[in-house]
């Protein structure tokens, strides 16, 4: 291990900060997009959606399907780009909705109303099913179940900047695609009837059931609406990362939640502060732990700062850091 | 029916079934049928002293007499032996005290690498001098030890945790377990404590120090068949132990108190219970026989690593608690027993008897789909593969129709 002590260390820190900021960036809105589902879900139900993080890998899988069947159609070349990429996300994201919808139908419905640890039991079981489910499919489908994302050329690119940033087109798409995204949640959310019905539901379900909010849909919609952006966030992963496994959904999951308790559990806008803290924190862990420690621990501990970050919030701060909206009542 | 009548029955059927597991060592059916014996026993109408007799007869005398053809049903019963106890532990914690530990086998994991840093000769890397492998007799000195650390690190743990509410705090048990993992992986460097994901062998066993009486008595036993035995009973020995006492608690002062918090924790805080410290002393000792297994586990095992203790194990050890009934000893014991029953022999049994049907290549001849050759059945269908499956089931089905488990404890009974 190279020493890289006093101003060596500073320079190459300064140097490699641009690209670590948009690494950072990435993660975070990938992390956000996540977050959302589990902190809209607990908004409505008080209750850890334990199996998000699968209907987040359901949307990878989905998203890789599709272009491996557009390309063995050989219309992977021939289509025009933004139709594959609108094709993808609009796939992976009705999926995963509906998904999500079933699982809260099948799975959690039967089970509201009584102890919540009963609920969360329930939701790793689906976890955990969900996630072999996926391996058995794919295992008879295409004979295995690590599945890789076929090249596509439009958006395998970068964009040198300086010598030491470059874009690729790829992060770009996943910033853009999660802005436009994030304000549409917050249209919606803010400024609709259907957006209305889950705020009111949050607040209180009991007078909003009164009112004539129809509780149980308001439930399922939230659900769907949760799932499809973890499903967008799942097509943009695979995109970005370029492979995916039924297993992968479980680490981005649980950072994810952590995000979303670091924002606030329940908090929408916290949601989406929280997973970019947490993106820009892990870009940092994963470039600096190294340096900062003279090579003793190095990028290994991401994934440890972020368990440590969800274990110090709960303990210290558990309503985080814009303050839960969850009702108190049942709290 | 009458009390002889239903013994004689009884053991009609053992011997039966004993007999089946002696002739045809291959046949998985035949072992379930003698492990199917104890639960039968379970519910047999007999009296308790009846039972205890019985259940001794089988454990300690016809499972080691079967071992002794075949190694595999003692490797079976020790496995069986070890998530009993993790499943015991587990159930002080979630069906006693109420509290949802997700990353139960941390504690495990601690335990296994206490023993298995020690016990062989790694230690040398960072403690000058030669010592290690420490002798075989150390290990019961860390079988005791590891019971003190494991209370330690689950009062630890516990301390901060425990006024978080309910799925917070199950959170952060996972948390923890990942934590732990990722340590035990990645502390190869910068001082190698744990050699990393490449894990440590080999790791000492405990000592044969019954050796020179069984020659005196003129029985000369091979080595590698006189260790399974001595696993057998080692396991078999914890087991009892564990059992004896967690009823004890169960029965006391701290298990009423346990119980009071699990229903209504301010109920129980009205009353005078000291709801904190009962909390962390539930985590203590249900963290502590975990520790203690882990050590036994490193020894069994000779090669351990990070593999052995990931998140799955701690919700495989949780699918059992629930599937048995949280809260109920006999629960527990019936549910770590099922699930690796299914684990290590239903679905292995069914991936080898799906691989002979591919490499036999027999075809199919299906009414709708056609001729359907076997051999093209994808390799990668292996149900010993989805166990995960097998505990998402468990845990989804148990809590939508019987989340009482199949064995209630009393008090569940009452209700």
């Amino acid at each position: 291990m190279p020493s890289l002590k006093g101003s060596i260390g500073l320079d190459i820190a300064l140097e490699i900060l641009p690209q670590v900021l948009l690494d950072g960036i990435v993660l975070g809105f990938m992390y956000a997009l996540i977050a959302l589902g589990y902190t809209m879900v607990y908004g409505v139900l008080e209750f850890i959606n334990f199996a998000h993080s699968e209907i987040f890998v359901l949307g990878a899988f989905v998203g890789v399907e599709v272009l491996l069947l557009l390309e063995s159609a050989g219309q992977l070349s021939t289509l025009h780009p933004a139709v594959i990429l609108l094709l993808v996300i609009v796939t992976g994201m009705v999926i995963s909705g509906l998904a999500a919808m079933a699982l809260e139908r099948i799975a959690y419905r039967p089970l509201m109303g009584g102890p919540r640890l009963v609920a969360l039991i329930s939701a790793i079981g689906a976890s955990f099913f969900l996630q072999d489910g996926l391996r058995l499919f794919e295992s008879l489908w295409r004979n295995t179940f690590y599945l890789n994302y076929p090249t596509l050329e439009f958006i395998d690119k970068n964009i040198p900047i300086t010598a030491a940033l470059v874009i690729p087109v790829k992060s770009l798409l996943v910033i853009i695609t999660a802005l436009f995204t994030l304000v549409g949640l917050h249209i919606f959310v803010n400024k609709t009837k259907m957006g209305t019905a889950i705020r009111a539901v949050a607040q209180d379900p009991d007078t909003a059931s009164l009112m004539g909010v129809p509780v149980n849909r308001v439930i399922a919609l939230t659900f769907f609406v949760g799932g499809a952006l973890g499903g967008l966030a799942g097509v943009l992963f695979g995109i970005h990362y370029s492979m995916v496994n039924p297993y992968s959904g479980f680490v981005p999951g649980m950072k994810a939640f952590t995000a979303a308790v670091l924002g606030g559990i329940g908090n929408i806008p916290g949601a989406m502060v929280g997973g970019m803290l947490l993106g820009l924190l892990e870009a940092f862990a994963a470039s600096y732990l190294s340096l900062m420690t003279d090579g003793a621990f190095g990028a290994e501990y991401k994934d440890v700062v972020a368990f440590l970050v969800l274990i110090l919030i709960l303990i210290f701060r558990p309503r985080g850091l814009l303050g839960e909206t969850v009702r108190e009542s049942k709290a | 029916m009458s009390q002889p009548l239903v013994i004689i029955g009884f053991c009609v059927y053992v011997v039966g079934s004993c007999l089946l597991a002696y002739f045809f060592p291959q046949s998985v059916l035949a072992f379930l049928l003698v492990e199917g014996s104890l639960l039968l026993l379970y519910y047999a109408p007999a009296s308790d002293m009846a039972k205890i007799i019985l259940g001794s007869l089988v454990l300690l005398v016809l499972l080691p007499l079967l071992g002794s053809v075949n190694a595999y049903y003692l490797e079976i019963a020790v496995q069986i032996g070890i998530f009993v106890a993790l499943a015991l532990g587990l159930n002080i914690v979630v069906g006693f005290v109420g509290l949802l530990n997700l990353g139960f086998v941390a504690f495990f994991a601690i335990g296994a690498y206490l023993w298995a840093i020690f016990g062989s000769p790694h230690a040398n890397q960072f403690i000058p001098g030669g010592f290690f492998p420490l002798s075989p007799n150390w290990f019961f000195v860390f079988l005791i030890l590891s019971i003190v650390v494991g209370a330690l690190t689950g009062a630890l743990l516990g301390l901060p945790v425990l006024r978080l509410r309910g799925d917070y705090l199950a959170i952060v048990t996972l948390g923890f377990a990942e934590v732990v993992r990722a340590l035990v992986n990645n502390l190869d460097k910068p001082i190698n404590l744990t050699n990393g994901p490449r894990g440590i062998a080999p790791i000492g066993k405990p000592p044969l120090f019954f050796k020179p009486w069984l020659e005196f008595f003129g029985l000369d036993i091979a080595d590698g068949k006189l260790y399974s035995l001595y696993f057998y009973f080692l396991v078999l020995l914890i087991v009892f132990v564990i059992i004896v006492v967690t009823r004890r608690l169960e029965n006391s002062r701290i298990g009423r108190a346990w119980k009071a918090i699990r229903e209504d924790e301010i109920a129980a805080v009205a009353m005078g219970v000291p709801v904190v410290r009962m909390k962390l002393l539930g985590f203590a000792v249900g963290a502590s026989f975990a520790c203690a297994v882990g050590v036994l586990f490193a020894a069994k095992q000779v090669f351990i690593n990070p593999e052995s203790f990931t998140f799955m194990e701690s919700i495989g050890v949780l699918a059992m608690v629930i599937l048995g009934g949280m809260g109920s000893i006999p629960g527990a014991i019936l549910g770590a027993t099922g699930v690796t029953i299914l684990n290590l022999q239903l679905l292995k049994g069914l991936s080898l008897w799906l691989n002979g049907l591919r490499q036999s290549g027999a075809v199919l001849s299906l009414p709708l789909l056609g001729d359907l050759s076997l051999a093209n059945l994808p390799a990668q269908f292996e149900p010993a593969k989805y166990e995960r499956m097998v505990f998402g089931l468990i845990l989804i089905l148990m809590m939508i129709f019987r989340p009482q488990g199949v064995l209630p404890s009393k008090q569940e009974r009452q209700k």
